[in-house]
């Protein structure tokens, strides 16, 4: 392995301790990325976890950071723990001095006036900005195949989806494109992708990260959070973006718990951990359900309890989930009218009204399953279906809270796989929405209720080799608890396996100018 | 409830401003149909009794300070704009020709 491969396979954390030991700089570790970059994202075989490369602000930070260290004095005492680590950020939230999409047609070649907070607070830790990564557009999508811009593809195997709708934040991190990236989970969005990817995901409690310059889709859901490749990693991410925001009226007022401090003393020595009878068996994958099994056995070995709860009313919350999701999105994204940002499109014939251009401009601008769900979400919130439709879904929400109330009674964190199945086929399912739908089915309860949820690698597949997922779930506001328990789990599994699961990913042939395929052909031939 | 055609489609599409082809409108139909009936389990999960809630984790009254913040200059906010004039958002016609 050369010098720069070890860098980028070596964690958030520990790139934090080498670099605040002057063991390495920024600039190196930092070019080391867009080196990685530039090898395996680019071409028609590549990862194509980027839709943009940050290189030259990136690259600046890291020589601030840097210039700082070498300085020392307060200014060095004071740089934050993560300074100098690169990041990547899913392009639906927005940054200043480079464009965002939200993976949509719509946006292209847009640039906003404002950072978000949570990128605002990144730049305030020093943290060189790698890009902006894939996704399904506007996060609506479980493959990050609805992106406009491309599919991104599974390290793991190219011919695989990495998940969705941030799919490119996660096969940044697998692919060791970057060491960490912020993701959205509305739905699953940051746990699926982790859970398909064998990395780690993520969704805080709602409310307890600024969701202050993500593009909206369902503003009840959405949460901004952590995707790395170990649990401490999104711990320290997460206390960086972390903590309340006055210009995000939904943020708690509560301060963040030391998150790091759980990771780093994970216990669940009488701990009571509870199997939801609902989110496991019937309808997951035989691999899936060893792994998960495996991982309750480790647990029990190291002194949790495992107990098991019911929660009878999650099998009404993906259909819930596509009343609300779609129709909060519908009203969200009324505001891309051709006006005030974005693509404007002319109707081919007169009158040109902007009835008209409207029209035009949002057909021409959104793909399908943007329209299937602002059409979807129109006729739930439409006068005389509303009662039947969003107004049982909010019902259907407070039973969710309901059987997560009793289930908490019951056990310190709750337990299921994170995604019925491994990573399907690129177009496997593109043709079927609802198909498509049904990999959110264990992950869409915690957006329900606004519980946290994170997902980490269990091992892979038996059938397959492909990585699962385990959630863990706590109740809201104690999102230490999943950092406390998935550090132990974490370590448990990777004991067991010998060293981190992404260590036994194939490796990546440089795909930029050439087809994967070519290139492994011409190795072979040598 | 009721199942969605073709025609509720096409009223939709027109409410929600997206212009649609004769093809889509079919396609768009058939697949939300499907969608349509497999959420229809929702409508008869929870009594009367039962309150709706509408954000998980509920805040009331967050106020400010009734003071000037940052604001953003009009170059910045037509920035993104597909069109401007002279400071301002310009916009199609309102009203139709005739």
């Amino acid at each position: 392995m050369t010098e720069n491969n070890v860098l980028i396979r070596l964690s958030a954390a520990a790139l934090a301790e080498k670099l605040a030991a002057g063991e390495v700089t920024s600039v190196e570790v930092t070019q080391a990325y867009l080196d990685r970059i530039a090898a395996v994202d680019g071409g028609p075989r590549g990862v194509h976890a980027f839709l943009h490369v940050n290189t030259e602000e990136a690259l600046a930070v890291a020589a601030e950071v840097d210039a700082i260290r070498a300085a020392g004095g307060a200014a060095a005492e004071e740089l934050h723990e993560l300074a100098g680590v690169p990041i990547a950020v899913k392009d639906l939230i927005v940054t200043i001095g480079q464009p965002t999409t939200a993976g949509s047609k719509i946006l292209e070649g847009w640039h906003s006036p404002y950072d978000a907070t949570v990128v605002k607070r990144l730049r305030d830790a020093k943290m060189p900005i790698l890009g902006k990564t894939n996704l399904d557009e506007f996060a609506m999508g479980s493959s990050t195949e609805h992106s406009a811009y491309g599919p991104t593809r599974n390290p793991w195997d190219l011919d695989r989806i990495p998940g969705g709708s941030g799919g490119g934040s996660a096969a940044a991190v697998a692919a060791f494109e970057a060491p960490l990236a912020l993701g959205t989970d509305t739905g699953g969005s940051i746990r699926q992708p982790g859970a398909v990817t064998g990395t780690v995901g993520v969704k805080p409690t709602y409310g307890s990260v600024s969701r202050y310059g993500a593009i909206a889709m369902a503003s009840s859901l959405d949460q901004i959070g952590p995707v790395s490749r170990t649990v401490l990693d999104s711990a320290l991410l997460h206390q960086v973006i972390g903590g309340h925001d006055p210009h995000d009226s939904t943020s708690l007022p509560d301060p963040l718990e030391d998150l790091v401090a759980a990771a780093r003393t994970g216990n669940v020595d009488g701990m009571k951990i509870g199997i939801i009878k609902e989110l496991h068996g019937e309808g997951y994958q035989a691999g899936v359900e060893n792994r998960f099994n495996e991982s309750l056995e480790l647990l029990k070995q190291a002194g949790a309890e495992i107990v098991e709860v019911s929660c009878p009313n999650f099998k009404y919350a993906l259909g819930a989930y596509y009343l609300i999701m779609p129709s909060e999105a519908s009203s969200n994204l009324a505001k891309f009218d051709g006006v005030r940002y974005g693509l404007r499109v002319l109707p081919k014939d007169a009158p040109l009204t902007i009835e008209r251009v409207m029209g035009a401009t949002r057909a021409a601008g959104f793909g399908d399953e943007v329209k299937r769900r602002i059409i979807l979400g129109t006729y739930a919130l439409s006068a005389g279906y509303y009662d039947a439709y969003y107004g049982s879904a909010q019902k259907v929400r407070t039973l969710i809270q309901r059987d997560f109330e009793a289930a908490f009674a019951q056990a310190d964190v709750l337990i299921s796989p994170t995604a019925p199945t491994t990573a399907f086929k690129l177009g496997e399912k593109l043709n079927d929405p609802l198909a498509m739908y049904l990999n959110d089915v264990a992950t869409i309860p915690a957006n329900m209720a606004g519980v946290p949820g994170l997902s980490l690698p269990g091992g892979l597949a038996d059938e397959d080799g492909l990585p699962v997922g385990i959630q863990l779930l706590a109740p809201a506001r104690q999102d230490a608890r999943l950092y406390r328990v998935g550090a132990v789990l974490e370590s448990l599994l990777e004991a067991k396996w010998g060293g981190p699961l992404l260590d036994r990913a194939p490796e990546l042939a440089a795909s930029a100018v050439e087809p994967v395929e070519t290139l492994v052909d011409a190795q072979e031939a040598k | 409830m009721a199942a969605i055609n073709r025609d509720d489609v096409a009223h939709l599409a027109r409410l929600a401003h997206i212009e649609m082809s004769a093809e889509e409108l079919d396609r768009m139909a058939g697949e939300l149909a499907v969608i349509v009936d497999s959420v229809k389990s929702v409508s008869e999960a929870a009594g009367d009794d039962v309150p709706a809630t509408s954000h998980p984790i509920p805040l009331t009254n967050v106020f400010r300070e009734d003071v000037v913040g940052h604001t953003f200059t009009a170059e910045q906010s037509l920035s993104g704009a597909p069109d401007a004039y002279e400071g301002r958002f310009k916009v199609p016609a309102i009203l139709d020709e005739d």
